[in-house]
C-alpha cells in the first residue's frame, strides 16, 4: 500500500487539523514509514480468529435510570473559551 | 530522609519524629532545589499541597491515619485534579485548571496523602523520552544528556531524584515501565481495569492503565493498595474484592518457574542489558527459582498491532478538543470550521497529530477491516500466547527495554526508533496483562536497567512478592543518583 500526499490531505481534512504543504509532505513520509512497520501484520492469516477489544471479555454494566450529577455548569465554564449566558459561544454557523 | 521507604515515612509521622506540613516541606525544597534542572514537574502549588499537610496533621494528631497519611505522592499530569492545572503535556490543555478529581486523585485525598506536585510528560502520553512534552524535555538524574523516558518521565525523574517518595504513572504501551526502567526505580502496571480510568485523561481507552511507581516493590504495594477499586464511573473497571497487594511479599520463591521467552533473548538487546538481565535471572536462581524457555511466537507483531489500535483509539478520544469547552482556542478564523482546524494544528504537537492521522486513516472507509480489525485479531493471538506461556511459568521475565536511556535528541526525529523503545512493553497492554519493570543494575554509561517482569491476570500481589524478595538481597533499588 503506497500513501498519496492526497490521502495525507484527506485524513487532515477529516480530522480537523490543518495541515500546511510543508507539514503534509513531511507526514507523508513518516506516515509511510509507520504504515511500512504496520504492513508486517498481514503476513499472518487471521481468517479464523475472531477480533479482541478488551482483554476481560466483560459486558457492559447496566445503572439505573436516575440523575447522579450535580448542577456544575457555573464551574464547568468557567474554564470555557467564551461563554454567554450560560451558554458556548463559538462562530456563527447558521447564516 | 529522601531515600525513606513509604513505611519509614510513615512511621516517622506517626511517632512525631516530623510532621507532614515539614516533610512536605521538605520536598518540596528538594524540588525547588533540582526541578529547575530537571524539569519534572509542571505544576508545584506549595499552598495546595501545604493544605493538604496541614489537613493531614490533624488526621494524624486525631489518631485517623492510614499507611499514606501525610506522605507527598506525585502526581502524572494526566490525573485531573480540581482547582490544579491538569495539562496532560499538551499546549491544549496549557490552560485547564481540573473542575473534578480523577478517581485516583480522590482515593490518594481520602488516603490523606498530599500533592505534592503534577509530573511532566510526553503529551498525551504518546512518547517514550518525555520530549513530546509542551513544558520540555524532563531529563534523567542519572545522566542528565539522557531522557528519563516516557510517557511517565516525570514521575520516573521526581522519584529517582528523589524529589517525591513515589508517584503515579499510567501506562499504555510501556510508559510506566520504560521511564521505571530507565531511571532506576521500580513500577507496576496492574492488570487493565484494576485501577480506574475515571479523570485519567484518555489515549487509547482499551489499552491504558494507571499504576504507581516508587523506589520498591514494598512502596508499590502501598500505592496500590490505594488505587485500585471498583469505580463505576470507569466502564471497564473491574468488580472485584478489595485485596492487599502486599500480603505476600515475604512468601519465598523457592519453586517459582519463570518463563524466559525465547524471542526476547533471541536478537535486539544490547550486550550491557543482556549481562544485567542475566545476572538478576542468576540471582532469582539462587534465591531457589527455575528458569524454564517459553514462547511467545507473536511477539514481534505488537509494536504494529499497538500502532493500529492505539493511534485508531486516540484519534477518536481526542476529538473531544476542539476549542470549545475548554482548552486552547486558536485566535483566528473565519468560521467554526477553521475555528476547530486551526485551534487542533496549535494546540497540538507533531506526534500527537502524528498519531491521529494514523488512526484517521486506519478507521475511513475501505482501510478499517484491513487494519482495524485485522490489529484486533492479532491482539488475541498475541493474548492467546501468553495463556499457553503461562501453562509453563508463574511469571515471565526479560529485559524491560532493549537498551539503556539514549541521549536526548537521539530519536526525536525518527519516530520508529522511538516506538520500538516499547518492543518488550506493549504486549502486556494488548494482552491485558500485569507488567512491571524493577532495577538491576547498570549498562552503558551508568545508566540503569530494569528487569521486566509479566505476570498472568490479577497476579499482582505474587509479582510484588517476586519483586521484593530480589530486593531483599540485592541493592539497586537503593541506589540513587548523588544530586
Amino acid at each position: 500500500m503506497t500513501l498519496s500526499i492526497n490521502d495525507v490531505k484527506q485524513v487532515a481534512h477529516l480530522a480537523y487539523i490543518k495541515v500546511s504543504e510543508e507539514e503534509a509532505e513531511a507526514a507523508l513520509s513518516q506516515l509511510s514509514g509507520i504504515f511500512k512497520l504496520i504492513e508486517s501484520m498481514q503476513a499472518v492469516d487471521t481468517s479464523h480468529v475472531e477480533p479482541m477489544s478488551h482483554s476481560q471479555n466483560l459486558v457492559q454494566r447496566l445503572r439505573d435510570d436516575r440523575i447522579t450529577e450535580s448542577d456544575q455548569r457555573d464551574l464547568c465554564q468557567s474554564i470555557a473559551p467564551q461563554v454567554e449566558n450560560g451558554l458556548y459561544l463559538v462562530p456563527k454557523v447558521i447564516e | 530522609m529522601f531515600n525513606d521507604s513509604l513505611k519509614q515515612l510513615s512511621e516517622r509521622l506517626a511517632n512525631r519524629e516530623i510532621s507532614s506540613v515539614e516533610l512536605t516541606t521538605e520536598f518540596l525544597r528538594r524540588i525547588g532545589k533540582l526541578n529547575p534542572q530537571y524539569n519534572a514537574f509542571i505544576t508545584v502549588d506549595e499552598e495546595k499541597s501545604l493544605a493538604q499537610a496541614r489537613h493531614a496533621d490533624q488526621k494524624i494528631a486525631a489518631g485517623e491515619t492510614g499507611p499514606l497519611t501525610g506522605i507527598p505522592i506525585a502526581q502524572k499530569d494526566i490525573f485531573c485534579a480540581k482547582g490544579w492545572l491538569t495539562t496532560c503535556g499538551s499546549k491544549m490543555l496549557s490552560n485547564f485548571v481540573s473542575p473534578y478529581d480523577a478517581d485516583v486523585i480522590e482515593r490518594f485525598n481520602r488516603a490523606g496523602a498530599i500533592n505534592i506536585g503534577k509530573t511532566n510528560m510526553d503529551e498525551f502520553a504518546m512518547g517514550s523520552s518525555n520530549e513530546t512534552s509542551y513544558f520540555g524535555p524532563v531529563r534523567n538524574p542519572w545522566d542528565a544528556a539522557a531522557v528519563p523516558g516516557g510517557s511517565s518521565g516525570g514521575s520516573a525523574c521526581a522519584v529517582a531524584a528523589r524529589m517525591a517518595p513515589a508517584a503515579t504513572g499510567t501506562d499504555t504501551g510501556g510508559s510506566i515501565r520504560q521511564p521505571a526502567a530507565l531511571c532506576g526505580i521500580s513500577g507496576i502496571k496492574p492488570t487493565y481495569g484494576a485501577v480506574s480510568r475515571y479523570g485519567m485523561i484518555a489515549f487509547a481507552s482499551s489499552l491504558d492503565q494507571g499504576g504507581p511507581m516508587a523506589k520498591s516493590a514494598e512502596d508499590l504495594a502501598l500505592m496500590l493498595n490505594v488505587m485500585t477499586g471498583f469505580d463505576e464511573r470507569d466502564s471497564t473497571s473491574l468488580q472485584r474484592e478489595k485485596e492487599d497487594y502486599g500480603r505476600d511479599l515475604s512468601k519465598p520463591l523457592s519453586g517459582l518457574r519463570i518463563g524466559l521467552p525465547r524471542e526476547y533473548f533471541a536478537k535486539g538487546m544490547s550486550s550491557d542489558v543482556e549481562k544485567a538481565i542475566e545476572q538478576a535471572l542468576d540471582e532469582y536462581r539462587r534465591l531457589g527459582a527455575e528458569t524454564v524457555e517459553v514462547s511467545l511466537p507473536n511477539s514481534p507483531l505488537s509494536i504494529p498491532v499497538y500502532y493500529v489500535l492505539a493511534p485508531a483509539e486516540a484519534s477518536s478520544n481526542l476529538s473531544r478538543f476542539d476549542g470549545v469547552r475548554y482548552g486552547y482556542r486558536a485566535q483566528a478564523f473565519q468560521d467554526l470550521a477553521e475555528m476547530y482546524r486551526n485551534t487542533r494544528a496549535e494546540g497540538f504537537g507533531a506526534e500527537v497529530k502524528r498519531r491521529i492521522l494514523i488512526g484517521t486513516y486506519v478507521l475511513s472507509h475501505g482501510y478499517y477491516d484491513a487494519y482495524y480489525i485485522k490489529a484486533q485479531k492479532l491482539r488475541r493471538l498475541i493474548a492467546q500466547d501468553f495463556k499457553n506461556a503461562f501453562k509453563q511459568c508463574d511469571v515471565i521475565m526479560g529485559p524491560t527495554t532493549p537498551a539503556v536511556a539514549f541521549d536526548l535528541g537521539e530519536k526525536s526525529s525518527d519516530p520508529i526508533q522511538m516506538y520500538l523503545s516499547d518492543i518488550y512493553t506493549s504486549a502486556a497492554n494488548l494482552a491485558g496483562l500485569p507488567g512491571m519493570s524493577i532495577p538491576v543494575g547498570f549498562g552503558d554509561k551508568m545508566r540503569p536497567v530494569g528487569l521486566h517482569i509479566i505476570g498472568d491476570y490479577f497476579s499482582e500481589a505474587r509479582m510484588l512478592n517476586i519483586a521484593h524478595q530480589y530486593q531483599l538481597v540485592t541493592d539497586w533499588h537503593q541506589r540513587a543518583p548523588d544530586l
